[in-house]
């Protein structure tokens, strides 16, 4: 396979995002799936609950030193960053990072030292710029950038500081992620 | 059953990062060299971003440089050293642990006439506090030694002077209530306009000792040992020692409590433990 992971990070509005990408993903999807989604120091269980809810393939949150395994969606626990670290994911709780926890940044900037030009980047509707870094990093090792369009992302900001990071980044709209991640996952 | 997926660190590399994969164990083994602090089992993807900071805060453009500077200049080891150890902390953190471990491991711990506790990798000390908090509403305290170790003496000076900043209080506050606190939180500390001291009572029972995970051994048998967001930055190897270390520090019937993001699962330390309450990092040895 061309990819081996895919990284997805969103904030305001990402609840639905993240919801709506899962949902669009049959559950023969054949590679890892990690998702930053900032929320509250102690927000308990509902986020995971809610997403595995309408999702085909199985969704925990991330532990550390949890093996990565294909066809499985990772939640970057609430009150850590979640790293992509060699076959496995490692957690760290070091001050938040753009003002944000779990970060983006450091889950994207890990996977692209690891995965390199197999890491597909997705940055959903959030406020803030979180993920721009990140994105950035992911395009520059040659792997594949997209970020939601500013048609459906609630909160636009987040979107559009990652597209002007990341040159040649793709925009697209909620609905047609998962179906590019379909296509890409089929290279 | 799909295997893990396999990945090498060396697909499709930048000259930067070649270089720093060559430049990375060199420092690593510099500093043990010439500090004896050995931090070459310590989880590669955090360790890279600590270091990544620490050149960033020193001006520096490359490990290499990182390392000149750490060589020559003791006063850098430090601040690498801080570097490496500045994580978030808070009072309660994870409040849901502090009322399992009120809950669950409270009564058991009633009838033992002395209680000794090791708070391992206890940075500046706010969770220390946490811990004695409970322990003196439950009427424990005054029976109870906590040995806080670290291996950043700056931090542990900090949790001995017991003085934090108040802008986070209020979250503490909160925390507290969650984690099951029977009185006001305000009640623990004196309050000045920027700044809380902790009560003089609190501050008794803890001693503050340097003591490093990697290589110092096992100081004492205790009752209670806590180590929570600590081995998340340890690899396997380093973390299959300490977990060793601290089960040779617990007495039988002893607790252990890790982080939210961490367990004993798929650890040779598993069948030896029983969990108190699923879904609860807070473990009581068994065997």
């Amino acid at each position: 396979m061309k990819y081996g992971i895919v990284v997805i990070g969103a904030s305001l509005g990402g609840l639905q995002a993240v919801h709506k990408v899962l949902a669009g993903l049959p559950g023969d999807f054949p590679l890892p799936l990690a998702v930053a989604q900032h929320r509250r120091q102690e927000g308990g269980d509902s986020l995971l609950f809610v997403l595995q809810d309408s999702c085909a393939l199985s969704v925990r949150e991330g532990e550390d030193k949890l093996p990565i395994m294909p066809g499985c969606v990772y939640l970057a626990p609430s009150g850590y960053h979640l790293l992509v670290d060699g076959d496995h994911f490692a957690l760290s709780t070091e001050s938040p990072v753009s003002y944000a926890q779990p970060s983006i940044d450091v889950l994207f900037e890990s996977a692209a030292d690891t995965f390199g030009r197999r890491a597909i980047g997705v940055v959903l509707t959030g406020s803030g710029r979180d993920g721009a870094a990140g994105l950035a990093a992911i395009k520059q090792r040659g792997g594949v950038a997209l970020v939601e369009s500013a048609e459906t992302a609630l909160a636009a900001e987040m979107p559009d500081a990652a597209r002007a990071a990341t040159p040649g980044a793709k925009s697209l709209r909620i609905e047609a992620i998962p179906l590019c991640l379909l296509e890409l996952s089929r290279k | 059953m799909p295997t893990p997926v396999k990945e090498s660190r060396h697909v499709h590399l930048t000259a930067t990062e070649a270089i720093e994969n060559v430049e990375l164990p060199l420092l690593l083994e510099a500093v043990y060299q010439r500090y004896g602090y050995d931090f070459r089992d310590y989880a590669p993807a955090s360790f890279k971003r600590r270091v990544h900071r620490a050149m960033n805060e020193e001006g520096l453009d490359t490990v290499s440089a990182l390392q000149d500077r750490i060589l020559h200049d003791p006063a850098c080891m430090v601040r690498f050293l801080d570097v490496l150890s500045v994580d978030f902390s808070a009072f309660f953190r994870d409040p849901a642990f502090y009322k399992t471990f009120r809950d669950q491991a409270v009564p058991l711990l009633r009838s033992a006439p002395r209680l000794r506790i090791w708070h391992a990798g206890c940075a500046a000390g706010e969770e220390v506090y946490s811990l004695a908090i409970v322990l003196h509403e439950e009427g424990l305290l005054e029976r109870s030694r906590i040995y806080a170790t670290d291996i950043n003496e700056k931090l542990l000076a900090l949790g001995r002077e017991a003085i934090f900043p108040i802008k986070h209080m209020r979250e503490y506050t909160t925390s507290y209530h969650q984690a099951g606190g029977r009185g006001e939180f305000s009640e623990y500390f004196t309050a000045s306009p920027e700044r809380v001291i902790m009560r003089d009572f609190l501050r008794q029972p803890i001693v503050w000792a340097a003591h490093n995970l990697v290589s110092d051994a096992s100081f004492n048998e205790f009752d209670v040992v806590l180590c929570r967001n600590v081995m998340i930055y340890f690899n396997r190897r380093l973390q299959d020692r300490v977990l060793q270390l601290i089960y040779d520090s617990l007495a039988i019937g002893g607790f252990l409590g890790l982080g939210r993001g961490e367990s004993l699962q798929c650890t040779a330390f598993e069948a030896r433990y029983a969990t108190l309450l699923p879904g609860q990092r807070l473990y009581r040895k068994t065997a």
